[in-house]
C-alpha cells in the first residue's frame, strides 16, 4: 500500500506530460513509417493519436509493467505483420518496444531516477537531452556497418534490399557471397597476400618501433624532438604523398634487388610491399609504446645492472614484460593499418602482391558485387576481435601499472 | 613472463618464416601479366583466351591486374621508374592512341604479328577500319546504351525507343543516369535539339555548338545522377533509384539475362567503341616474344568467336561474326544481344576518335564547370 502510494505521488499527470510527449515520440515513427508508404503526413497523425492511446491505456498499468510491455509488443507486431509481412511485424515490434518502454519512462518518473534529487525541470530535461545525444553518436558512429552486415547476405548480385530480404524470407537470403569468397582464388589469393604482408610488416614495425621508442624515451638523446616528429611523419603527411614517394623510391630498390642480385620478382614485389607497410605501422608502435614507457618506472633497469645483468637481459627480462601490453598494442595497430592499406600497395605492389582491401577496391569500382560486403564483414569481425584484444591489454596494462613500484 | 616471450618470439619467427616460405614457394617463373577491367569482362577473357593458352603451354602463369582504368597513369610511372611491371594491357581505343602518341606502347604491324582469318584474310583486312592508331589490337566492339526499368513505364505509354525520349521528363518521369564526361552527353543532346546526324560533330566543334548541347542536358540536369563506374547505372536500375541509364550494353546484358532484373534495352543511337590490347613499349626480348606468341592466340578468329560466348560484346575481327554461337552458361543465342546485330543497330554513333582527341580537353572543361554550378 505504501509503495503504491509513493507511486501515484511522483507520477506526472497523463494528459498535461505523458501522453503528449509519447505522442511526440509516436508522431516521429509515425514520420518514418508513413514516409515508407508514401504519406508522411497520415503517418504523423497517425502515430501521434496512437501514442495518446497507448500513454492514456499503460498508464493505470504501471504495476504489471512487463505484462503490458509484452502485450504491446505483441499487438504491434501482430499489426506490422498484418499491414506488410514479417519484416514489417518485426519494425512495428521494435516500436513497440521503445513506446512501451517510453511510456512507462516517463508515467512512472523514472525519467529523473538518473539525477539528483533536487535537479528542476529544465536541468532533468537536459541530462536526459544529454544521454540522448550521446546514444546519437553511438549511432550514427555503428549504424551505417549494419546494412553492409545485412546485405552480404543478399541473394542477389546487387546492393540492393530486395522485398524477400525485407519480409525475411529465406529466399532472399544467402550465403553464396561468402561461398563466392571463400572459394575463389579472385578472394582467396589476396587473402593470403594480405596474410603473408601483414603480419611481416608487423613484426619488422614492432621491432624498430620498440628499439626506437626505448632510445627516445632516453633523456640523453639529442634532437628527440625531431627525431619522432621524423619517424611519426607516415601518419601525418597524406598517404597518396607517401605513396607516391614511395613507388619512385622503390622502384629501382626493386630494380637493383632482380637485376643486381637475381632475386625473383615477385619475391622482390612482396619485400617492397612489406617494407612500405613496416614504415606505415611504426608511428603507432612508437606512440603506444613511448605511453606505456612513461608509467615505467627507470629505478628497475638501475637495479637489474645492479645486479650485474646486461642491457639486453635487462630489457627482455626487465622492460620488456612490463612494456609488452604497448608492445602488444602497437603491433594490433600496425597489423591492422598492413591489414586495412589500399593506396601505398596499389602504388608500390604489382598483381601477385594484390591485397584484400585492394581487391574491395577494385571489386568496388568495377563491379559492385556483393562479395564485397561478405568480406568486410569478415573483415570488421576480425577487427572486432582484434580492438576487443587491445582493450583487454590495455586493461591489463593499468592493473600491472596499478602495482609497479612508482 | 618467460613462456609468453618465448612464444611471442617463436611466434613472430615462424609467422615472417611461414610467410616468405609461402611468398617464396609460390612465385612462378613464367608468370605473365595481364592488365583487364575486372568483372565479367575479364571473366569472358580467362575463358576464351587464358585457359585454353594455359592447356596447351603449361609453363605460363597468369597473373591479372584489374587496373585499366588507370593504365595511363600507371604505365607513364612505371615508364618513368624504369619499372614495368605489366606484360599485355587492355585498354579501350582513346586510351590506346594516347598511349601510342606517348611512345608508352608498341607499334603493330597486323599482317605481321597476327594471325590471319582461316580463309586466308590478311589480318588488317579482317579487323577493317577497327584497327585505329599504329599499336592498338582491336578485340572487342562495345557499346555505350540505356537501360530502363520495365515496370517503371508509365500506363498506356510506349516503352522508350528514342534516344530523345531520355530528355523527354513529361512522358518519362523519372531519375536518369548518365556519365560525368561530355563524351557521348554532347552528341546525344545535339541529336535531340534538332541537329543532324551527319552535323553533329560539325556543331559541336563551335562554342554555341557546346553551349546548346549544355542547355539541352539543364532541361533534365535536375533529373540526373551522374555515374562514374560501368557498374553504377545497373546498381541504380536494380535499386529502381532511376528510370533510364546508361552504361556499357554487356552491363545491361548481364543484369537482365543473368540477374533477371525487369530491366529493357534501348538501343537507339547507341555509341560504339572498342576495347583491345596494347604491348607496352620496351618489354624485354624474352617476355616480348612470349606476349607477342599468346597476341596471336588470343586474336584469332575462333578466339573472338569464343569471347562472344560469356559476354554479349561484338568480336571485333568480320570473320568471327560467323563463328558467335550461344551463352556459355545459359544456352540462350547471343546474336540479338549484340550491339552490332542488324536489329540494334539501326541507328548507331561510332565513338569519334580525332574529334575527341582535339576537342576533348576544352569540352571536358565547360562540362565539368557546369556541372559544378
Amino acid at each position: 500500500m505504501a509503495q503504491s502510494l509513493k507511486l501515484t505521488l511522483q507520477r506526472p499527470s497523463l494528459w498535461g506530460f505523458t501522453a503528449p510527449l509519447t505522442a511526440a515520440v509516436s508522431a516521429a515513427f509515425g514520420y518514418i513509417a508513413g514516409t515508407s508508404f508514401g504519406n508522411p503526413l497520415v503517418g504523423i497523425v497517425a502515430g501521434a493519436v496512437i501514442g495518446a492511446v497507448l500513454a492514456a491505456l499503460l498508464h493505470p498499468m504501471a504495476e504489471k509493467r512487463m505484462m503490458a510491455r509484452l502485450g504491446v509488443i505483441a499487438i504491434f507486431f501482430a499489426a506490422g505483420l498484418f499491414a506488410t509481412n514479417l519484416g514489417g511485424g518485426i519494425a512495428a515490434g521494435l516500436v513497440g518496444a521503445v513506446l512501451s518502454w517510453f511510456v512507462f519512462w516517463i508515467d512512472t518518473g523514472d525519467y529523473r531516477k538518473g539525477v539528483p534529487i533536487y535537479y528542476t525541470g529544465g536541468q532533468t530535461l537536459w541530462h536526459n537531452s544529454f544521454v540522448f545525444i550521446c546514444g546519437l553518436i553511438f549511432f550514427f558512429l555503428i549504424a551505417p556497418l549494419f546494412p553492409v552486415m545485412w546485405l552480404s547476405f543478399n541473394a542477389q548480385d546487387f546492393f540492393t534490399f530486395t522485398p524477400e530480404m525485407l519480409a525475411f524470407d529465406p529466399e532472399g537470403y544467402s550465403l553464396k557471397h561468402y561461398r563466392d569468397f571463400l572459394t575463389t582464388d579472385e578472394w582467396m589469393q589476396p587473402l593470403k597476400n594480405s596474410l603473408i604482408i601483414a603480419p611481416i610488416a608487423t613484426v619488422i614495425s614492432v621491432s624498430l618501433g620498440t628499439l626506437a621508442a626505448i632510445g627516445l624515451s632516453q633523456s640523453h638523446v639529442p634532437g628527440r624532438q625531431t627525431i619522432m616528429a621524423v619517424l611519426i611523419s607516415p601518419m601525418i603527411v597524406p598517404l597518396i604523398i607517401s605513396a607516391t614517394g614511395m613507388f619512385f623510391f622503390y622502384a629501382p630498390l626493386g630494380n637493383w634487388l632482380e637485376l643486381t642480385l637475381g632475386l625473383n620478382k615477385s619475391f622482390v614485389g612482396y619485400v617492397k610491399v612489406i617494407l612500405a607497410h613496416a614504415v606505415l605501422g611504426v608511428p603507432f608502435v612508437i606512440i603506444t609504446v613511448t605511453a606505456t614507457l612513461v608509467g615505467f618506472d627507470r629505478s628497475l633497469t638501475r637495479a637489474a645492472a645492479n645486479m650485474g645483468a646486461n642491457p639486453v637481459t635487462t630489457f627482455f627480462r626487465v622492460q620488456m614484460p612490463l612494456i609488452l601490453p604497448g608492445v602488444i598494442s602497437g603491433g594490433l595497430f600496425a597489423f591492422i593499418t598492413s591489414f586495412d592499406e589500399v593506396v601505398v600497395v596499389l602504388f608500390v605492389g604489382s598483381a601477385q602482391q594484390q591485397t584484400l582491401p585492394w581487391q574491395m577496391f577494385t571489386g568496388l569500382r568495377e563491379q559492385i558485387s556483393p562479395t564485397i560486403l561478405a568480406a568486410a564483414t569478415i573483415l570488421v569481425t576480425i577487427s572486432i576481435l582484434l580492438l576487443t584484444t587491445v582493450e583487454l591489454l590495455r586493461r591489463r596494462s593499468e592493473r600491472l601499472r596499478g602495482l609497479s613500484p612508482s | 613472463m618467460k613462456l609468453s616471450k618465448i612464444l611471442l618470439a617463436t611466434s613472430a619467427v615462424g609467422v615472417a618464416t611461414a610467410g616468405l616460405a609461402y611468398a617464396g614457394g609460390h612465385m612462378a617463373t613464367g608468370s605473365f601479366t595481364l592488365v583487364s577491367w575486372g568483372g565479367a569482362y575479364q571473366a569472358s577473357q580467362t575463358n576464351a583466351y587464358t585457359n585454353p593458352y594455359s592447356a596447351n603451354n603449361p609453363g605460363v602463369e597468369f597473373v591479372w591486374d584489374e587496373s585499366s582504368a588507370e593504365a595511363v597513369a600507371k604505365l607513364r610511372a612505371m615508364n618513368e621508374a624504369g619499372n614495368l611491371t605489366w606484360d599485355l594491357v587492355d585498354v579501350v581505343a582513346s586510351d590506346a592512341l594516347r598511349l601510342c602518341d606517348e611512345g608508352l606502347a608498341m607499334e603493330i604491324d597486323a599482317d605481321e604479328m597476327l594471325a590471319p582469318a582461316p580463309d586466308g584474310t590478311s589480318a588488317s583486312d579482317d579487323f577493317g577500319d577497327l584497327l585505329v592508331g599504329d599499336c592498338f589490337i582491336p578485340q572487342i566492339v562495345y557499346s555505350t546504351t540505356f537501360g530502363y526499368r520495365t515496370d517503371m513505364v508509365p500506363d498506356g505509354v510506349e516503352p522508350p525507343n528514342d534516344i530523345c525520349d531520355v530528355f523527354d521528363l513529361e512522358t518519362y518521369p523519372g531519375m536518369r543516369s548518365l556519365e560525368s564526361r561530355p563524351i557521348n552527353n554532347m552528341e546525344w543532346a545535339l541529336l535531340c535539339d534538332g541537329v543532324a546526324k551527319a552535323d553533329v560533330y560539325d556543331v559541336l566543334a563551335t562554342d554555341e555548338g557546346q553551349e546548346q548541347a549544355l542547355a539541352k542536358l539543364d532541361t533534365i540536369r535536375d533529373s540526373v545522377i551522374w555515374w562514374n563506374a560501368g557498374a553504377d547505372t545497373p546498381q541504380l536500375l536494380a535499386d529502381g533509384e532511376i528510370f533510364i541509364g546508361s552504361t556499357y550494353n554487356g552491363r545491361l546484358f548481364s543484369a537482365i539475362v543473368e540477374q533477371n532484373q525487369p530491366i529493357g534495352m534501348m538501343w537507339d543511337a547507341q555509341v560504339f567503341d572498342l576495347d583491345g590490347w596494347i604491348v607496352p613499349a620496351g618489354l624485354p626480348e624474352d617476355r616480348l616474344a612470349r606476349v607477342m606468341d599468346f597476341v596471336n592466340f588470343a586474336t584469332d578468329t575462333q578466339r573472338l568467336a569464343d569471347q562472344a560466348a560469356y559476354i554479349s560484346y561484338g568480336p571485333a575481327r568480320l570473320s568471327s561474326a560467323p563463328l558467335v554461337g550461344n551463352h556459355a552458361e545459359l544456352g540462350i543465342e547471343m546474336a540479338p544481344h549484340m550491339p552490332t546485330d542488324p536489329n540494334n543497330a539501326k541507328n548507331t554513333f561510332l565513338y569519334n576518335y580525332e574529334f575527341w582527341a582535339d576537342y576533348r580537353d576544352d569540352i571536358d572543361a565547360k562540362f565539368q564547370a557546369w556541372l559544378a554550378q
